[in-house]
């Protein structure tokens, strides 16, 4: 494995007419990580996962693939790149078989015993013409496609969305084998988050068409804090870039903030943040109003 | 059927990190014998493919383990326990039991039903796991 992030993106941006729909968006996706993508629909998730694996143009900046260009150097980046679109398109008059056949015939790099055992264990005949299996049939069997190229980069947009509880369980019980076995490294987007905990060590955060917030979960989840003491001034409070969602009734002050530190005052009571409760409140921060003034927030005494 | 001599089973609501619940458990199985030194514990990819969590985590708790001397890594093998934990005697059982009656019974004495009680206990494994992970 090279020294280079599997992901790569500087500035990257994509414009349709005036409007931008992603912009700005520097990314480093290490080796062997599962990274999600979250933020609500129009963040740029589809955008995003489009220029990663070559499929648009960006508009403006770069991004890097496994250290390579993916529009410009196509023939060596897209063999090592799987893709799993929203809803799971396959062709659906084929027959599973069929379906086989063709990932065989166009793909250089594919393993067809691995797409065969993944489909004997999974009891969907080869027989079975595509159109006619269920949902998490279709979704398990376009897993099956994107890991037979055998990639070293699995993209996955939306993978779980349209999925029910048990389908959903199962599809991630096969995307986490593959990583577990074949050292894949993986990007996910969803707007699911209780299931990415478990299933992710990486996040980013995308609202507005910009990254809010990237990097290793445990590491964000340790820098922030649930601070809950007494009612503060909120014109105070707004103008502290640290917090990232403030709260407040007649006798209660409720502050979630960025702490690199330890917060030593005591007339907080500090808590622990909940990824889903950390997720939300970043994306309620970006469908708010004006941004944050800059001002700092004295939390040691 | 799973391989292996034991199944990992997570709880979403307990508060306890993954990873945690997972050395929790090997703790437990080695105290209870139903893993004893030699046994092979469940390979990364079987324990991911059943619980459908990220294989990190699974190797965070392995190694978690490994440092606390209770199991090996052998490369290109698996995880092996090398060694047993003594059995909480069922004596302890007994007092630890009754401590805890008396204990309830205070509480009720002060008010506490039995959410406050439930409320009260998790916040507090809660407050101890965190304290352990740190």
């Amino acid at each position: 494995m090279s020294a280079h992030p599997v992901v790569e993106t500087r500035g990257l941006g994509k414009r349709y007419g005036s409007r931008w729909a992603l912009r700005d968006c520097s990314l480093e996706i290490p080796a062997g990580s599962v990274t999600a993508l979250i933020g609500p629909n129009g963040a740029g998730k589809t955008t995003l996962l489009h220029m990663l694996i070559g499929l648009s143009r960006p508009s403006a900046g770069e991004v890097r693939i496994l250290g390579r260009s993916p529009r410009e150097q196509p023939a060596l980046v897209l063999p090592r790149v799987g893709f799993v679109a929203q809803e799971h398109p396959l062709y659906r008059s084929f027959t599973l078989a069929e379906l086989l056949e063709a990932g065989r015939r166009l793909n250089p790099r594919w393993d067809a015993e691995l797409a065969t055992s993944r489909v004997t264990r999974l009891g969907i005949p080869l027989s079975q013409k595509v159109g006619r299996l269920s949902g998490g049939q279709q979704a398990q069997v376009a897993l099956t496609l994107a890991l037979g190229k055998r990639p070293d980069l699995l993209v996955l947009d939306e993978p779980v969305a349209s999925l029910d509880p048990l389908a959903r369980r199962e599809f991630l019980q096969g995307l986490m084998e593959a990583v577990a076995g074949e050292g894949l490294t993986v990007v996910l987007s969803s707007h699911i988050v209780a299931e990415l905990e478990r299933v992710c060590d990486h996040l980013v955060i995308l609202a507005s068409g910009g990254v809010q917030l990237a990097g290793p979960i445990d590491e964000i989840l340790g820098a922030h804090r649930l601070l809950t003491g007494t009612r503060r001034d909120p014109g105070a409070v707004a103008r502290i870039d640290s917090v990232i969602r403030a709260s407040h009734t007649e006798r209660q002050t409720m502050l979630l903030v960025r702490a690199e530190r330890p917060i030593a005052d005591p007339s907080w009571q500090v808590d622990e943040v909940g990824l889903e409760e950390l997720v939300l409140a970043y994306l309620e921060q970006q469908a708010g109003h004006a941004a944050p003034e800059v001002g700092r927030l004295e939390l040691a005494s | 059927m799973v391989s292996g001599m034991i199944e990992f089973r997570l709880s979403a609501r307990s508060g306890v990190p993954t990873y945690l619940q997972l050395v929790q458990q090997v703790r437990q199985a080695v105290r209870l014998g139903m893993l004893q030194p030699g046994d092979q514990l469940p390979t990364v990819k079987t324990v991911v493919g059943s619980l459908a969590i990220n294989p990190n985590t699974v190797l965070k708790a392995y190694r978690e383990l490994d440092r606390e001397g209770l199991v090996e890594a052998r490369p290109g093998q698996g995880t092996f326990v090398s060694r047993a934990l003594p059995p909480t005697p069922p004596g302890d059982y007994a007092r630890l039991q009754s401590a805890l009656l008396d204990w309830i019974r205070r509480a009720r004495d002060a008010g506490l039903d039995e959410d406050d009680v439930a409320a009260l206990v998790a916040a507090t494994l809660q407050a101890v796991a965190a304290r352990e992970a740190a």
